[in-house]
């Protein structure tokens, strides 16, 4: 129905002519930005509502009690549900590991809390079907508990800086919410979070929609296809600094995956989007020392490159 | 009454500053409104997502940029 409706606005409507660059990269471009807002509002809304029941100072309280292995997998799988801003790294950081997170589940928690997202998601779905979404939260997860035991295995804690250690921290009450509330919640958590991505989701769609219809087919087959061993490598680097524009990235790697990119490439590409980057890194260098800061770093970045290379040999 | 705004300087935490002062005029009474961005004090609160309203030494929410209106209904 949403293909019919773009079909129209495009050809009949505006006139454009089937099967011409412009008309098919406008057909592109409407039908793609109507289904991915369709699926952002919807999806943002359920996710908030579960969301709601789980503020960082009930995630805290649970993988307290949890230590190496259940702590890592229950603390990335808290992070796609606890909200965070890496604006709120800090505060963070310290209630975990003063409430006696163990500094391994709390990197679990710190790597798939802004990598595994609805937002991230929802646009993977919408732009590549729902298999590649699943492949993405799966892998996701795994690099987070993965990379969390490693830090925990390597006793890091020295390099925590030490006034960490120090700190006083109080106990906030959680608020019960009741379903209204949590509705209510919903409803401004998913406003609030449409205003500040819709430019980019439509800022990428276009760029994507473009490319869709003016880049010819397997333009980039040559250095961003399966064969390219440097791909992946440099497709993570190239994704530290583009941090927070998932919304936008998607739709642009999507249609890059039509002219020959491969998919593992892109799923290494979207996860050192979403986490690593580089002004979460300045946050948290205010909590860990250097050496921590850059095995925390590398460690992700070695799990994302080898996610990249394993789904260019199966997929 | 002494409100406080707790913040690491965040674009959030801004606009919760500004939204405080305007429920403080709107409600009338008398305050004085603090920023603050340590995060000792912050840590002190418990508060682990920003920004975060404190009055009189009580966590009144975090995580949130509520509006002046419901600011309002909490002074």
């Amino acid at each position: 129905m949403l293909k019919q409706f773009a079909d129209y606005v495009a050809f009949s409507l505006i006139g454009l002519k089937p099967g011409s660059h412009g008309g098919e990269a406008l057909d592109f471009f409407i039908y793609d930005t109507i289904k991915i807002f369709l699926l952002l509002t919807t999806i943002i809304f359920v996710v908030a509502i579960i969301r709601s029941s789980f503020p960082p100072e009930r995630t805290k309280r649970i993988l307290s009690h949890n230590r190496e292995y259940i702590g890592n997998v229950m603390a990335a799988l808290l992070g796609i549900v606890t909200p965070f801003c890496s604006c709120s790294a800090v505060p963070l950081f310290i209630g975990f590991v003063e409430s006696g997170v163990p500094l391994g589940v709390t990197f679990s928690f710190l790597v798939s809390s802004p990598m595994v997202n609805e937002v991230a998601l929802i646009m993977l779905w919408g732009m590549f079907g729902w298999k590649i979404a699943l492949i993405y939260i799966g892998t996701g997860l795994l690099v987070a508990i993965v990379a969390g035991i490693v830090i925990g295995r390597l006793k890091m804690e020295k390099y925590v800086q030490d006034y960490v250690w120090e700190m006083q921290v109080g106990q906030q009450e959680i608020e019960e919410l009741t379903f209204r509330d949590k509705l209510v919640y919903a409803r401004d958590y998913t406003r609030d979070l449409l205003k500040k991505i819709w430019p980019y989701v439509v800022i990428g769609v276009g760029l994507g929609a473009f490319i869709h219809g003016y880049v010819p087919q397997d333009f980039l087959a040559k250095w961003a296809g399966r064969d390219n061993p440097f791909a992946v490598p440099i497709a993570v680097a190239l994704g530290v600094p583009l941090y927070s524009n998932a919304a936008g990235v998607i739709p642009i790697v999507s249609a890059l995956t039509q002219k020959g990119m491969a998919i593992g490439t892109v799923l290494a590409f979207m996860m050192a989007v979403t986490a690593l980057s580089l002004p979460e890194a300045i946050i948290l260098s205010n909590v860990l020392k250097r050496r921590l800061l850059l095995t925390f770093f590398g460690i992700v970045a070695v799990a994302i490159v080898a996610v990249g290379y394993l789904f260019n040999i199966i997929l | 009454m002494k409100l406080e705004v707790l913040g690491t300087g965040c674009a959030k935490c801004k606009s919760l500053f500004e939204n405080v002062k305007k429920a403080v005029e709107l409600s009338g009474k008398e305050a004085e409104i603090v920023k603050v961005e340590d995060i000792p004090t912050i840590m002190k609160y418990g508060v682990m997502s920003t920004p975060a309203l404190v009055k009189d030494g009580k966590v009144l929410f975090s995580g949130k940029l509520a509006t002046p209106e419901e600011i309002v209904g909490m002074l």
